[in-house]
């Protein structure tokens, strides 16, 4: 090798470097763009009303009185109802499609799961409100009266609601963590399977070996889902009844940020009503970074556990232990 | 490659060509509120036919969105559902002028399980429902109303727009001006704190949720009650007789108001006196600046507006528009002139 050509390379690196730490940067500064913009063009409202925004209920635009937390509340609940309806569903199709499917089902399968995350959000709203709220409807008339007893099954049988949000955005959420689940499993490494086996595992155990393996990246998987169940707005909206009263019944008609946010930013007529919009999206943005803050956080501290473990690899360890 | 680049420079050539001939039409814009889009792109497009070299842009980006670029300058001319506040007007770096174009109605709908009948409402029921004080659709207040109607103790489910509206604008001013409690507890707006109820974006969202829950009450702009044939209730007028929104009663409405109509046309017409003179109607309306710097644009708006108040109205009732009444367009080419052109 001659110094030219090995100089213009180590040139050639440093050009590629700057090169994709540039773009590497761009994120940065626009997620710190997107927060400088909201936060100058809520300042109207950071000033009246200050933390109140965050903890008061009531939302009267004639009065021009905003308070965030039932649409933060919305938000939450919705989101995190449906991470608990749609984790089980997808892992257990991530599973199926990456151990125990024959070879020849596998493609469609796959392709058919992805397949629901490519149709519009819209769509899935027509169909919420055509299909699935009718359906939420005759759950709710038909719950028995002891059950309704309980807050978490109280109200009038509208259809609408929590349930029929946590519902649609439970099917939204369940490709993405359903195939970046798969791909999760199908990068474990053979020899984790066939060393369990060669232990004696039974397959479910194997499974468990290659699930426990993989969990950092499973737990990246339902994060990313949590990320669009947050976010979504178009399908939650019709089928949430929009209703910014804070109750923890999943029969009751709520609302959510973005909800808010996509319904009145049109008509929002005076600064005051916009700068208070603005802030929901600023508290929206907050909100999802805590939540992604919190999740990377579980992320390491999984990850370091295992690479705590990895210092004595023995196949045994990769095994569930024994049930206590 | 080479053709590549041929091709580039050909359609840089066209772009260059083509510059002159676009330079020679104008263009004007113009963003505001939703409810009269229909019928503004219908007239735009009429008036782009018979004028070729005027192109009318209009986004329908909402009222609170049009009063604001109107005020930024950004758009030459607004449209807006509710009129512009004294705030507002303050605000604007010129006087700002309005101008009604068509008008719309609401009108209230219902899903009650067993009952095909056409209910009557005064504006206190409706008023106490939207409130919740009325909760079950046999209540006293109700078929006192409706004799012969039997109906029966469902719970009554109201159902209003979820997303800023004019419809609602028009619906909530209204029931303020017949209910004092309506007035204090929620007030108008194009949305306001709803004391009971679940919302639905937009009119086909509060149509859809009345459409599949049982007891359920709401409201919807006459033109889409119309277009999809929704059965609609009837509403007492201020002379005291149970009427059905239709077109004419709507302009009936206008040319009531017609007669105390102030010089800047910022009116509200529900609730207006007569016989025939549907409660819950209000204009639409267009806003101009009362000197506006670009005087070619503001002769051929003035033009166009002349001619969407008088050809232009014709479009309107086939839409399910309300046209202005003759006094009142007459009150307009009046002020029509106000615009220093």
């Amino acid at each position: 090798m001659t110094k030219t050509s090995s100089s213009r390379r180590s040139a050639d690196d440093r050009l590629f470097r700057l090169g994709t730490g540039f773009f590497a940067l761009l994120v940065v500064l626009l997620v710190a763009g997107i927060f400088y913009e909201l936060f100058n063009h809520s300042r109207l409202s950071i000033a009246k009303f200050g933390f109140h925004f965050w903890r008061t209920t009531t939302w009267d635009p004639v009065a021009g009185q905003f308070g965030a937390l039932p649409f933060i509340w919305g938000t939450l609940y919705s989101s995190f109802l449906a991470l608990l309806i749609s984790t089980p569903i997808a892992l257990g199709i991530a599973i199926f499609l990456s151990e125990l499917a024959p070879r020849a089902l596998r493609t469609p399968l796959a392709f058919l799961t992805e397949l629901l995350a490519a149709i519009p959000s819209i769509v899935y709203g027509l169909w919420g409100i055509f299909v699935l709220v009718p359906m939420v409807r005759q759950l709710e008339v038909h719950t028995p009266g002891w059950l309704k007893k309980i807050p978490l099954f109280s109200g009038p049988p509208l259809g609408v609601g929590m349930l029929s949000a946590g519902l649609i955005l439970a099917v939204m959420v369940i490709p993405f963590t359903s195939s970046v689940a798969r791909e999760v499993l199908r990068a474990v490494p053979s020899t984790q399977r066939e060393a369990a086996y060669a232990l004696g595992a039974t397959r479910w155990e194997a499974i468990q070996a290659a699930l426990r393996f993989g969990r950092t990246g499973i737990m990246g998987a339902i994060i990313l889902g949590l990320g669009r169940a947050i976010g979504e707005t178009m399908a939650v909206t019709m089928v949430i009844g929009n209703n910014p009263k804070i109750s923890v019944s999943l029969y009751a008609a709520q609302h959510t940020m973005a909800a808010a946010i996509a319904n009145e930013f049109t008509e929002a007529d005076t600064d005051l009503y916009l700068s208070a919009l603005i802030e929901i999206g600023l508290v929206l943005f907050v909100i999802t970074l805590i939540v992604n803050a919190l999740s990377r956080l579980l992320i390491w501290s999984v990850s370091r556990e295992i690479t705590a473990k990895a210092r004595k690899p023995t196949v045994a360890e990769t095994l569930p232990e024994p049930a206590a | 490659m080479r053709t590549v680049r041929f091709a580039a420079l050909v359609l840089a050539a066209l772009s260059l060509a083509a510059t002159p001939a676009r330079a020679q039409k104008i263009q004007i814009n113009g963003a505001g509120a939703t409810f009269p889009y229909p019928i503004y792109s219908k007239w735009f497009s009429e008036y782009n036919k018979l004028h070729p070299d005027v192109e009318i842009n209009y986004q329908s980006i909402g009222s609170g969105g049009g009063i604001r670029q109107l005020t930024n300058q950004t758009v030459f001319f607004g449209a807006t559902d509710g009129p512009m506040t004294e705030e507002q007007l303050q605000a604007a770096p010129g006087r700002i002028l309005h101008f009604p174009t068509v008008l719309g109605g609401d009108v209230p709908v219902y899903n009650i399980p067993g009952v095909d009948a056409e209910l009557k409402f005064t504006g206190k029921v409706l008023a106490d429902i939207f409130l919740g004080k009325i909760a079950k659709w046999n209540d006293a207040a109700i078929t006192s109303l409706n004799p012969g109607v039997k109906l029966p103790g469902l719970d009554i489910t109201v159902c209003h727009r979820s997303d800023g509206s004019g419809t609602t604008y028009i619906w909530v001013d209204f029931l303020s001006k017949v209910s004092q409690e309506w007035k204090q507890k929620a007030g108008v707006a194009t949305s306001v704190n709803w004391p009971v109820g679940i919302g639905g974006k937009g009119n086909e969202g509060v149509a859809g949720l009345v459409k599949q829950t049982p007891g359920s009450i709401g409201y919807v702009e006459l033109v889409y009650a119309l277009q999809n044939k929704i059965e609609y209730g009837s509403v007492q007028d201020m002379a005291g007789e149970f009427l059905r929104c239709s077109v004419d009663s709507v302009t009936a409405a206008a040319a009531a108001a017609a007669k105390v109509m102030p010089k800047d046309f910022r009116v509200s017409i529900t609730n207006a006196p007569g016989k025939g003179v549907y409660p819950i109607s209000s204009f639409t309306w267009l806003l101009l600046y009362e000197s506006p710097k670009d005087k070619q644009r503001a002769k051929i708006v003035a033009d166009f507006m002349k001619w969407a108040l008088t050809d232009g109205q014709k479009y309107a009732k086939d839409l399910g528009y309300a046209p202005l009444p003759e006094s009142v367009v007459a009150l307009e080419m009046e002020a029509l002139k106000r615009i220093k052109i």
